[in-house]
């Protein structure tokens, strides 16, 4: 046991703090959920390549520097510390590269890795569908085989980026006789391709943050099938364990948010009631907590040891937690905090409440957090199903 | 950075688990309740003989030099069986303030475990097993003194837990001797070790809890189907096992002297209080009306992580002081 950083873990850290401080963008960038915001990141992705510092858990000839799972931590924390631009490509990089690294081809790693790394394909998910979202399994999108495509019918929504994305990672049903988990596969389709259509959707807010895709007759190249044809629901659950677990939310957003908002408990002219107090002791409490619980993860992942259903806490813990920070936030800003990004009153912009708003979508994305108490229930509790 | 403990700590856990497993039966937990002493006879022997009541003191005086995270473990296990024995206040507390005040006389005798020490705090107000310590170490006025018990009084106050024999003491002025030790730091020993034990009591609820609605049936079927069931035991899991960590960093903080120690022991205690809480909570409320009773098991584990989630300062107590030292 030892949970002091190392003299190299110490100047890895220094070298990311210099390299985003020295890199940082000198205006704030668009939303990354409009056309125009949606390039700007895309050109930070760029910067952040060509500084080697995209993918730096990723081997080296994909783009990444093969860092440590502890160093990768690490460069989270000073990523959201440093208040740099957010990650526009953090779909493929958090959800389909480790289903790449598991399951693609030589070729096909050899092709989409790098250009995700670069932010030449911007990744958008396709998973759930009008009537199957809880219930995945439920998908009735049909990839019907002609010669070496697939000719795709059916329609997919909720897809994050899916507006302004290149590229869409979709489970589609391959075997028209099947049900549930059978017959399903993954494919990796080209957002340009002739027979689908987008259509964005706006959040509460207003923001266009994510879309449905109408696909008619469109077709796919075969050789974009991901894993075999009809293990998509196997190949899919990899990703959900990268998604719930270390990949999508590094403890470092939210140690990044809780130390904002002691600063913005400091910076205020009032003092915070005892409740706003207690809220943000506890959002700063939680924070540490998820940063020691994937510390401890990531020690056993490096051990060999796999990461298995207590992935399931994190994504409801983090969720949670994100929601509760941003709350409190706004419970400092009283009857500011309705003020949204140009009012002249707003606290910091309207930030808060912009990223409540993305927080509250937590809870709801990557599996529901009453299907992830289920799993936690009855995968590591071992309670019965029925 | 690697958070993940030795494996002699491990195997030093579980030896200390195997014994408490086999001494603490909750048959042995009732005799001890239902006895004069509170304590299960023979057991604090049979932990000296295994080396843990002395493990904290240097090995210059006779112990094995254990530190908290050495120890993270074993509290957990004394928690998980409810072990009726001042392992928390004598090991954890006692032995380290002795060795760093100097006062090695009484740690010589109590490393040989022949003398126990009792231990209070204005957060840990009563002496446990006080009437048969022949020391006692008190916080008073901010210093830490340490003298013999006999001559005091000791006044008794019966507990919900019956194990638990506590003893309200009042060390007169110019009592005993002063240490010279840093205050916070003894007191931070005993927070983090009474936080481990939490987190091995939730933990325990949680798994017999888990146990009685996998087979307890109602409508033709256990009520562990049910979804309300599942998620509030989901939900005090998760407590437990995000607590769990903030323990071990907590303890380590203790063990290097970290800058932010006492900052991450209160965070730590204040999550392992809620923690067990909500187990204790959960485990009543899932047991139905049979866990309201005395007669069932479970009422033992839930006397224990109530007394153990307000001793040592309670969740509001450490959330209080970690907004101090965050400076807000």
């Amino acid at each position: 046991m030892d949970l002091s950083f190392t003299a190299n873990e110490d100047a890895f850290r220094a070298e990311v703090r210099g390299w985003l401080n020295a890199h940082r963008p000198h205006t704030p960038l668009e939303s990354l959920d409009t056309a125009v915001g949606f390039e700007q990141h895309r050109e930070w992705e760029r910067v952040l390549f060509d500084g080697g510092w995209s993918v730096p858990h990723w081997p080296e000839k994909y783009g990444g520097r093969d860092c440590s799972l502890v160093e990768w931590l690490i460069y989270e924390e000073e990523y959201y510390a440093s208040g740099v631009p957010g990650r526009v490509s953090s779909n493929g990089i958090s959800l389909l590269a480790p289903t790449i690294f598991e399951f693609g081809t030589p070729e096909q790693q050899d092709w989409f890795l790098p250009r995700m790394a670069s932010g030449e394909h911007i990744w958008a998910q396709g998973w759930s569908e009008p009537d199957a979202g809880s219930d995945l399994a439920s998908i009735s999108t049909r990839a019907v085989r002609d010669g070496d495509h697939f000719v795709l019918n059916g329609q997919k929504t909720w897809c994050s980026r899916g507006a302004y994305a290149d590229w869409i990672f979709c489970i589609v049903r391959t075997d028209p006789d099947s049900e549930r988990h059978a017959g399903l596969s993954y494919l990796l389709v080209p957002a340009e391709t002739p027979g689908l259509e987008r259509r964005i959707i706006r959040r509460l807010d207003g923001e266009p943050n994510f879309a449905e895709l109408f696909f008619s007759d469109a077709r796919v190249d075969a050789k974009h099938l991901l894993g075999a044809e009809g293990a998509g629901w196997s190949v899919a659950m990899a990703t959900a364990g990268s998604e719930r677990g270390l990949n999508l939310r590094a403890p470092g957003r939210f140690t990044a948010a809780a130390d904002r908002l002691i600063d913005l408990v400091k910076s205020a002219d009032v003092a915070p009631s005892a409740n706003v107090q207690d809220g943000i002791v506890d959002g700063w409490m939680r924070a540490q907590a998820y940063r020691m619980l994937t510390y401890q993860t990531a020690a056993r992942l490096s051990n060999g040891d796999p990461i298995g259903s207590e992935a399931s806490y994190m994504k409801v813990f983090w969720s949670e937690l994100d929601v509760d920070l941003h709350q409190t936030a706004l419970r400092l800003a009283g009857p500011r905090s309705e003020l949204v990004a140009g009012s002249s009153d707003a606290v910091a912009n309207g930030r808060w409440l912009t990223d409540w708003i993305f927080a509250l979508s937590g809870p709801i994305y990557a599996g529901t957090n009453e299907i992830q108490r289920n799993i936690i229930a009855e995968r590591v509790l071992g309670l019965p199903r029925r | 950075m690697h958070f993940a403990f030795t494996e002699d700590q491990k195997m030093f856990a579980a030896t200390i688990d195997d014994l408490l497993s086999n001494e603490c039966s909750p048959a042995a937990l009732r005799l001890a309740a239902a006895s004069d002493t509170g304590r299960i006879p023979g057991l604090w022997e049979k932990l000296v003989t295994m080396g843990l009541v002395g493990s904290t003191a240097p090995e210059s005086a006779g112990g094995l030099g254990f530190d908290a995270v050495d120890l993270v473990g074993m509290m957990e296990a004394a928690g998980r069986h409810l072990a009726p024995e001042p392992l928390l206040e004598h090991v954890a507390v006692a032995l380290p303030t002795l060795a760093d005040g100097g006062a090695s006389e009484v740690l010589k005798a109590a490393t040989a475990g022949s003398d126990t020490v009792a231990v209070v705090h204005p957060q840990a107000p009563f002496a446990l097993y006080g009437t048969e310590a022949t020391w006692l170490l008190a916080e008073v006025g901010g210093e830490w003194r340490v003298g013999e018990t006999e001559g005091l009084t000791l006044v008794h106050q019966p507990a919900l837990d019956l194990t638990r024999r506590l003893f309200a003491v009042d060390p007169p002025p110019g009592w005993g001797e002063v240490l010279d030790v840093e205050s916070d730091l003894v007191f931070d020993r005993g927070a983090v070790a009474a936080a481990a034990q939490a987190v091995g009591i939730g933990r325990r609820l949680v798994g017999m809890t888990v146990e009685y609605v996998s087979e307890r049936h109602q409508f033709g079927k256990p009520v562990g189907t049910y979804q309300a069931v599942k998620h509030h035991l989901a939900n005090a899991a998760m407590a437990i096992e995000f607590a769990a960590p903030m323990v071990t960093w907590a303890s380590w903080c203790v063990a290097n002297d970290a800058p932010d120690r006492s900052r991450e022991v209160s965070a730590a205690k204040a999550m392992a209080s809620d923690a067990v809480e909500l187990a204790a909570r959960h485990a009543l409320q899932c047991h139905g009306a049979i866990g309201y009773t005395q007669e069932h098991d479970v009422q033992l584990w839930l006397t224990r992580g109530w007394a153990l989630a307000s001793s040592w300062g309670d969740a509001a107590w450490h959330r209080t002081r970690v907004a101090t030292l965050l400076g807000i």
